[in-house]
């Protein structure tokens, strides 16, 4: 488990693990500086498909740096030894028997589809 | 093509045998109305969860296993993030960093008869993960209809080092791991049906270079040929461009197999992004010693293993002992005919189920399952031949006569249609006694040096018998007969 001040702990809550962690850390080390570029910003936006006026994407810009410079603040603690954590809580996946368990429940759930045909869900024309 | 080395790895998603899906208890059964397996957890609706599906691992181990590779005592579910409408979380849910299964490999035999070879594959991992839906481009007023039943599927990414350097290497490895994954259940190898499809990862380079060129992954190849022509003919445009002077750029292909051609889906610059991490939804998956010794304890003879006792036990050549355990049905008839039999009759059964029953299921388009003609009827029928009851060509009769329920065993055929050998010398004399009379011919063009004179009279022999005639003996008295 990664330990950190109470402070930084607080504000960084470490859905994940150092794994990822390091990860994410490294991935932003090879861009040369702990921050990111306007354009970059613009493209993680464009890959969570979430649309960003100039003035959003600045101050977006801002919101992500601090929270890299949080993260360069918790580098420097050494996780020598440390093993990765892969989830907050200390426990390991429950499984579920291999049984069929849920009835056909289309009809419900296509009546608050906007669109369906056929007894597809419709969508804006996609074609790869 | 001497100057050039041709690189393949290969992904595969074989998806699992399991009657619910991966994360949720939606049935996973082919061929339903649309989104009437589609659950609340596979549309993705708010605030559903994930639960591991046990079986969908209990399959993962046992691949891991019978492929010699590390079954991780640890492994990570993550989300692999993209926008796709048949894909309602936005994510899939698969594994990055830690995989079920590290490590392992496969041998392959390529090639037929005097020119094949021992090949072995390295596999890199084999991960679990969730299949998407199928989204339909039919105009539907100028949208696209989505289905979600397969939304879900459980499905194992097996992943080959670059170990292949042709395409008939590339097939042999796809046959053998689809023989595997059928033979230890996991998964039913319906290739028409999407159960077990491939990537191929292609590149070439000067032969003698150590680094690796740049490749293109083709995407989707759900038949063994599909995946040799496009194979083929990725090659021939790589080495094509090269030649003239143009650099091979990363990119994702699809296969026409209309045009047997590949074209680009996308290249390395709109390459997909999927920003990776640890599902939160998901906690790591443990997997006990004990459970992976149970399932160790549970797997069957594999492929390879009865391979090796075939030949050893059996004295079957290499080839017939692979094409013998090319499937679970197919092993289990020989074996089957081999126990009744005898083991001493190996070699005549394995020709009988590989050409003679193979050769009459392929023409009536049926299984080895579907065969009219049971293990216990084949040995019946082997031992009469081994026995010296009847030759081998009336033994395709009597076979024939199995084949269309003329009788129950082929002793009760050859009691009633009369077809038992004729072995009495005696009888055999005075046949070959008449022949030599009739075809005076014949017996001078042998005198004078012809020897297919004399298989006109063994012809004769035989057809005065009604093919019952020992063939050996025939011939041993004509020599006989005609040098005295």
């Amino acid at each position: 488990m990664l330990r950190l001040g109470g402070a930084v702990e607080k504000t960084f809550m470490i859905p994940y693990n150092a794994f990822h962690f390091k990860t994410l850390c490294t991935a932003i080390k090879s861009l040369g500086t702990m921050s990111l570029t306007l354009e970059q910003v613009k493209r993680i936006a464009h890959l969570a498909r979430i649309e960003v006026s100039e003035s959003e994407a600045l101050s977006t810009q801002g919101h992500l740096n601090g929270i890299f410079q949080l993260i360069e603040q918790m580098q420097a603690v050494d996780t020598t030894g440390v093993e990765p954590m892969a989830h907050a809580q200390d426990l390991s996946q429950r499984l579920r028997a291999d049984l069929v368990t849920e009835a056909d429940h289309r009809a419900a759930y296509q009546a608050v589809a906007p669109e369906t045909e056929a007894s597809l869900y419709l969508v804006p024309k996609v074609i790869e | 093509m001497n100057q050039w080395e041709v690189v393949i790895g290969i992904e595969t998603h074989a998806q699992l045998a399991t009657v619910s899906k991966i994360f949720s208890g939606a049935s996973t059964a082919f061929g339903a109305a649309p989104n009437t397996q589609a659950c609340a957890v596979d549309l993705a609706l708010p605030g559903v969860l994930p639960v591991l599906n046990k079986q969908a691992v209990e399959c993962a181990i046992r691949f891991g296993l019978a492929i010699g590779a590390e079954v991780a005592k640890k492994s990570v579910f993550a989300r692999k993030n993209y926008f796709y409408p048949d894909l309602p979380k936005g994510y899939q849910i698969s594994q990055m960093d830690l995989p079920v299964v590290v490590g392992g490999a496969i041998t392959l035999q390529v090639g037929l008869g005097e020119k094949a070879y021992e090949k072995v594959v390295r596999l890199t991992r084999a991960h679990l993960e969730e299949d998407a839906g199928k989204s339909l481009h039919e105009d539907f007023h100028g949208k696209s209809g989505i289905d979600l039943n397969r939304a879900g599927t459980p499905l194992l990414e097996i992943v080959s080092e670059p170990d292949m350097r042709s395409s008939d290497e590339a097939v042999a490895y796809a046959k053998s791991l689809h023989a595997l994954v059928r033979w230890i259940g996991i998964c039913d190898g319906n290739m028409q049906e999407g159960s077990f499809r491939c990537d191929a990862n292609v590149s070439v380079r000067p032969k003698g270079q150590a680094e690796l060129g740049t490749r293109r992954e083709i995407k989707n190849l759900n038949s063994f040929r599909f995946l040799k022509e496009a194979i083929d003919f990725e090659v021939q445009w790589q080495i094509n461009e090269i030649e003239e002077g143009r650099r091979i750029q990363q990119a994702t292909v699809l296969f026409d197999p209309d045009t047997g051609e590949t074209r680009m889906m996308r290249s390395k610059e709109d390459a997909h992004d999927y920003r990776y991490f640890p599902d939160p939804d998901l906690l790591p998956l443990i997997i006990s010693s004990d459970w992976i010794a149970r399932v160790q304890g549970e797997l069957p003879e594999l492929p390879g293993q009865m391979r090796e006792r075939f030949v050893n036990e059996l004295g079957l050549s290499t080839y017939d002992a692979t094409t013998l355990t090319a499937s679970q049905e197919m092993a289990d008839y020989f074996e089957s005919t081999v126990a009744i039999a005898g083991k001493a009759n190996a070699k005549p059964c394995a020709n009988w189920v590989m050409v003679d029953l193979a050769a009459r299921l392929n023409k009536e388009g049926r299984e080895l399952t579907e065969s009219p003609v049971s293990a216990a009827q084949l040995a019946g029928l082997v031992q009469r031949i081994a026995d010296n009851t009847i030759s081998n060509n009336i033994a395709k009769k009597v076979f024939e006569a199995l084949w269309n329920g003329d009788g129950d065993n082929a002793d009760e055929i050859i009691e009633k249609q009369g077809l038992k050998q004729i072995t009495d010398s005696g009888a055999i004399e005075s046949l070959v006694d008449e022949v030599l009379a009739a075809n005076a011919a014949n017996v001078a063009e042998f005198k004078a040096g012809k020897e297919k004179a004399f298989n006109a009279l063994v012809g004769q022999v035989m057809k005065a018998a009604k093919g019952k005639a020992n063939p050996q003996q025939v011939n041993d008295l004509l020599r006989a007969k005609l040098s005295g």
